[in-house]
């Protein structure tokens, strides 16, 4: 029509330019760079961890050992804190230096200006109480809720363990964890980690630019409630517990009590020891230092599972059983006390086993060993004790000796009974026989044994044969008795040739002149062995090893007291006012709990004469 | 008018309403959302924006049946004196107006608001439909050129004197409507060279060039001059054989360039106030700044960027509520679609302007009358402008100017004068047939 017409198609043409630019922009910015929907995410909304309450930690009665009490973290967003900030006022809101301000304020700077960090952690309710209501004052700080542990009693610290923040390690390890999460550091608290620790909650606000909250985001769709970590139920008396830290006090040493119908744990005091409640809250890493660099008491030491002893002459017991069992002696078999090799003590000459146990002869088992390592099975001397001891170690570790038992706690040792690879490797293949190695009969030698296998014994002499894995939880949540721990194991001696032993362990603590008189008790018969770990130049170590009754026991028990002395002296007693406190509830006997309770064998002495 | 009684909707050209009333659906659903909490859920609800949107749809509804009413010719007759209306308003909004947020563009009366520079568009559209319709004006001469210039320039300067130079903008939009009618096209080239020198200055003014042999530091604009001379010169060297007259050309050329360096230097630093300096160098890049002056574009496309391909759906948007985007229900209303409607939603709402503009385009082309045409071009032209900018600086390529998303954003003036501006066009297409140039 006009000749401009044709102008139509550069306008459109720049329209359609001009439209083509803008989608393929906005193609970039919401199809292809993810930057704008990450500061999104930041900026507009904010998840709010809500942290679940620990599994609570009961005894075998019901008794509530560890649960948690409410406290706060003070978070803070630097970005948001008032440049203004009247610091002076605020730091004595919080009971805190202006020194200490202008650090954790540079530390939660330098890990986000726009993100919450704590600011200061564990305030406890009642401390929470005062700050939280001036907090409005302060834009940027807010709390955050959280739980720490707290114990009925200051008791049984080692075996629970202590709960502690997640490290850079843990976090790395584990993608359950985050800054700022807790978890179980040792014992109980770590090994049952995954039932104790529940799962985290979210919730997630929208809020405004002020950093005003302004709701729930999508009515709640992606919020979560945070789950309860599971409850377990221990298998600790948790009075028997206090009462064996209290009679262990100012001792260096352990008891390990168990039930030997079930493994159940009654009791695993490990003295020196401490108070639970150290290790929780705003001091723990200090006051953790602090044990962790004490070395001459360690009391973060588990000796009951962990210190590897020579177990001594209780192990004659044990030599005594595979003896009869591999038919070397009978019932009815004598042996001289001959002393020349190995010394002995009493007036005894001639004693079958039960004499022998009795009277713990040296010179007995020593050849009741003779003849398990070199019994002419070869006739070179070398091949036959390489022979011997192999079979010797196959009964001997079916006692739970020289193998970790699977308790569950970590840190438990295997303690040691030597093998042939072991003896080869130190004398060389064929430079060692039975004389080489003889002491192990008397339970010297190279051998090793932890309280907690010593206990575990008791429990297999008082079953006659077998035991079941010692063990702290029972039942996780109401989900009741745990199948792992149902199973007997059974030892390779028949359980006949238990009662001679048992008859001769009743002995020992009830007839006149027994070792272990001190044990005794009118009511229940106690069956236990002595044990004294011999040191070369401090006192021998206190060791004591029993059950009772001596029918259907429903305790087994091993004491160890360091540097005490003879077994009968302090470790024999400490057993007995264990198990009457366990089966009767009271003690009747206070002048010998109160003798207890006065030994303090934690001033170093030098060694006497007195040995056994 | 024909003797046969007919309804004002004969010959209405559905499309173009349709497609109107498209975008103020959209527009009024995004405000809506932009305001949507829980506690405020009613959709009639008055003392809230989007009720009194609502309000403003209505009124521009019943505006638009009004001037379908009307005689059509009735644009034609009084076009000069609505221009002088307009132009009066905008003498007085200077003199009598609010100042808001540091403008003198609003009359307030009696909690109603008017703004004189949104009405302004529209009757120096018509203004300019009238003078090219007039037999013997013809583009390519002097005097016609001039009072086109004034005519545009007037409201242009008037508005940037309040000032809002975001809305003097707008009067570029002219220059589509000129270059349609003949003129060179040159000036559409000329524009684009200058804005080209104008962000290029800018750059070279921040640096300085140490000259070689004798030791003066040179500010990057006088190297960029001595540039300009040096090629404009070296191509005129070149090609002077071709065309005895060439010189003249290189001459005007050369005197432009130059003269757009130093004016630019000069406008930036002394008309442009420190928040324009800023925008324009946060948009180029020369500051970065995303919590300060580039904040409002640096949330603009957070909020738009977040929605991703489907968007995070209606009512769910998080940075278009709880003012991350300041200005979300006007200028930044875009975001808001971004934002809920993802990819898929913003396109949509870019293809349905464009269809729009393009529409207008094609039926000014089918009207017989100049006047019919020349209005027609100007609206589509007003409305690109508009569409361009807001959306350009919404998402980036478009420095912060605050002008409002025709039919989109919140304001009643603005919806109102845009609907008027195109309904008078749907009117004057209507009655094409009775309409001769
Ligand atoms: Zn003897």
């Amino acid at each position: 029509m006009d000749k401009f017409e044709n102008r139509k198609f550069v306008i459109y043409g720049i329209m359609v330019l001009i439209g083509l630019i803008f989608i393929g922009r906005l193609f970039y910015i919401q199809v292809i760079d993810d930057s704008y929907k990450l500061s999104a995410e930041n900026q507009a909304l904010v998840h709010t961890t809500l942290y679940p309450s620990r599994g609570v930690i009961y005894d075998r009665n019901g008794e509530v050992i560890v649960y948690n009490q409410a406290s706060y973290d003070l978070m803070v967003i630097p970005k948001q804190v008032d440049k203004d900030l009247d610091t002076l006022k605020f730091c004595g809101v919080l009971g805190i230096s202006k020194d200490d301000f202008i650090k954790k304020m540079e530390k939660c700077r330098r890990y986000s200006r726009y993100r919450a960090s704590a600011f200061e952690k564990q305030i406890t309710d009642e401390n929470w109480v005062s700050i939280s209501g001036k907090l409005f004052q302060y834009p940027g700080f807010f709390g955050q809720k959280r739980t720490l542990r707290k114990y009925a009693l200051p008791v049984a610290a080692q075996v629970l363990g202590f709960v502690g923040e997640a490290s850079r390690d843990n976090i790395n390890k584990d993608a359950f964890y985050r800054p700022g999460d807790y978890l179980g550091i040792s014992g109980l608290e770590t090994w049952y980690e995954k039932n104790l620790r529940g799962k985290r909650g979210v919730k997630v606000y929208k809020r405004d630019v002020h950093n005003r909250i302004m709701g729930s985001y999508r009515e709640g769709k992606l919020d979560t409630l945070p789950v309860a970590g599971e409850n377990l139920v221990s298998t600790l008396d948790l009075y028997l517990q206090e009462y064996g830290e209290k009679l262990m006090a100012n001792k260096r040493g352990s008891i390990v009590a168990i039930e030997p119908e079930s493994g159940e744990i009654l009791a695993l005091v490990s003295s020196p020891n401490y108070d639970p409640n150290m290790l929780v809250g705003r001091a723990r890493s200090k006051n953790y230092s602090a044990l962790a660099s004490n070395d001459s008491l360690n009391p973060l030491f588990n000796r009951a599972i962990n210190a590897v002893y020579r177990p001594g002459s209780i192990f004659k017991l044990v030599q005594g059983l595979i003896g009869l069992q591999t038919h070397v002696i009978n019932l009815n078999t004598r042996i001289l006390c001959k002393r020349s090799i190995i010394k002995c003590h009493g007036t005894h000459t001639n004693d079958n086993l039960f004499g022998a146990i009795q009277h713990s002869c040296n010179p007995y088992f020593r050849e009741v060993y003779r003849r398990l390592i070199q019994g002419g099975e070869f006739s070179n001397i070398y091949d036959d004790s390489r022979y011997g001891l192999g079979v010797w170690r196959d009964y001997v570790t079916s006692f739970g000796l020289g193998v970790r038992l699977p308790t569950d706690i970590s840190g438990v040792s295997k303690g040691f009974v030597p093998d042939v690879a072991f003896y080869n490797k130190w004398y060389g293949d064929g430079g060692w026989a039975f004389s080489t190695i003889y002491s192990n009969s008397i339970g010297e030698g190279e051998m090793g044994v932890t309280p907690l296998q010593m206990a575990n014994l008791a429990a297999i002499l008082g079953n006659r044969g077998y035991y079941y894995t010692p063990h702290f939880i029972k039942s996780i949540g109401d989900k009741g008795p745990r199948e792992e721990y149902l199973k007997r194991n059974y030892t390779h001696i028949d359980s006949s040739y238990f009662y001679v032993v048992i008859d001769a362990l009743a002995a020992v603590v009830n007839e006149t002149g027994g070792t272990a008189r001190r044990a005794r008790m009118d009511s229940i018969i106690i069956c236990g062995k002595t044990g004294t770990v011999q040191n070369p130049t401090t006192p021998d170590h206190s060791v004591f090893m029993a059950f009772a009754p001596k029918d259907n026991p429903k305790i087994a028990i091993a004491v160890y007291v360091e540097e005490a002395g003879f077994g009968g002296t302090w470790a024999a007693p400490i057993s007995s006012l264990m198990i009457e406190k366990y089966l009767t509830g009271e003690i009747k006997r206070p002048a010998k709990e109160q003798r207890i309770l006065d030994a303090n064998f934690l001033i170093p002495v030098k060694k006497s004469n007195e040995s056994h | 008018m024909s003797r046969i009684k007919k309804s004002i909707f004969t010959n209405v050209d559905w499309p173009v309403v349709g497609m109107y009333l498209l975008l103020v659906l959209m527009g009024w659903l995004n405000i809506y959302a932009t305001l949507y909490n829980e506690d405020h859920t009613s959709l009639f609800d008055f003392s809230q924006r989007h009720g009194k949107q609502l309000m403003w749809i209505g009124i521009s509804i019943v505006v638009a049946l009004v001037i379908a009413l009307v005689d059509s010719r009735l644009f034609e007759t009084f076009a000069y004196v609505f221009y002088g209306i307009g132009m009066f308003f905008l003498i007085a909004v200077l003199v009598g107006g609010n100042e808001i947020k540091g403008a003198r563009s609003w009359f307030v009366i009696g909690g109603v608001s008017f703004q004189p520079s949104e009405t302004a568009k529209y009757v120096t559209a018509l203004a300019v439909a009238y003078y090219l319709s007039r037999p013997g004006v013809k583009i390519g001469n002097i005097k016609p050129k001039l009072i086109m210039f004034l005519m545009i320039a007037l409201p242009g300067i008037l508005i940037a004197l309040q000032p809002d130079p975001g809305s003097t903008l707008v009067y570029l939009a002219f220059i589509f409507v000129l270059y349609r009618e003949g003129m060179s096209g040159n000036i559409m080239i000329v524009g684009l060279v200058m804005v080209m020198l104008f962000i290029v200055t800018l750059f070279a003014k921040q640096s300085s060039v140490m000259m070689p042999f004798v030791d003066v530091e040179m500010n990057g604009k006088y190297v960029l001059i001595s540039f300009l001379v040096l090629i404009t010169g070296g191509l005129y060297l070149l090609l002077k054989n071709l065309n005895k007259n060439i010189w003249k050309a290189f001459a005007v050329g050369l005197l432009i360039m130059v003269g757009t360096v130093l004016s630019v230097d000069y406008v930036f630093d002394n008309i442009f106030k420190d928040r324009h300096r800023n925008r324009v160098n946060e948009l180029v890049g020369i500051i970065s700044d995303p919590r300060g002056t580039g904040y409002n574009q640096h949330q603009s496309k957070i909020a738009i960027g977040s929605g991703g391909f489907w968007g995070k759906g209606y009512l769910d948007g998080t940075q278009t509520k709880y003012n991350f985007v300041p200005e979300q229900s006007t200028d930044f209303i875009y975001c808001t679609v971004g934002e809920e409607w993802g990819f898929i939603g913003s396109s949509f709402v870019i293809i349905t302007f464009l269809t729009l503009i393009g529409r207008l385009i094609f039926l000014a082309e089918r009207q017989r009358s100049k006047f019919s045409r020349v209005y027609g071009y100007s609206v589509a032209s007003i409305l690109f402008v508009h569409f361009m900018i807001n959306i350009g600086m919404t998402i980036g390529l478009a420095p912060v100017i605050g002008i409002p998303l025709p039919f989109f954003s919140y304001g009643g003036t603005s919806l109102l004068s845009f609907s008027i501006l195109l309904f008078t066009f749907v009117k004057l297409d209507s009655d094409r047939k009775h309409l001769l140039s």
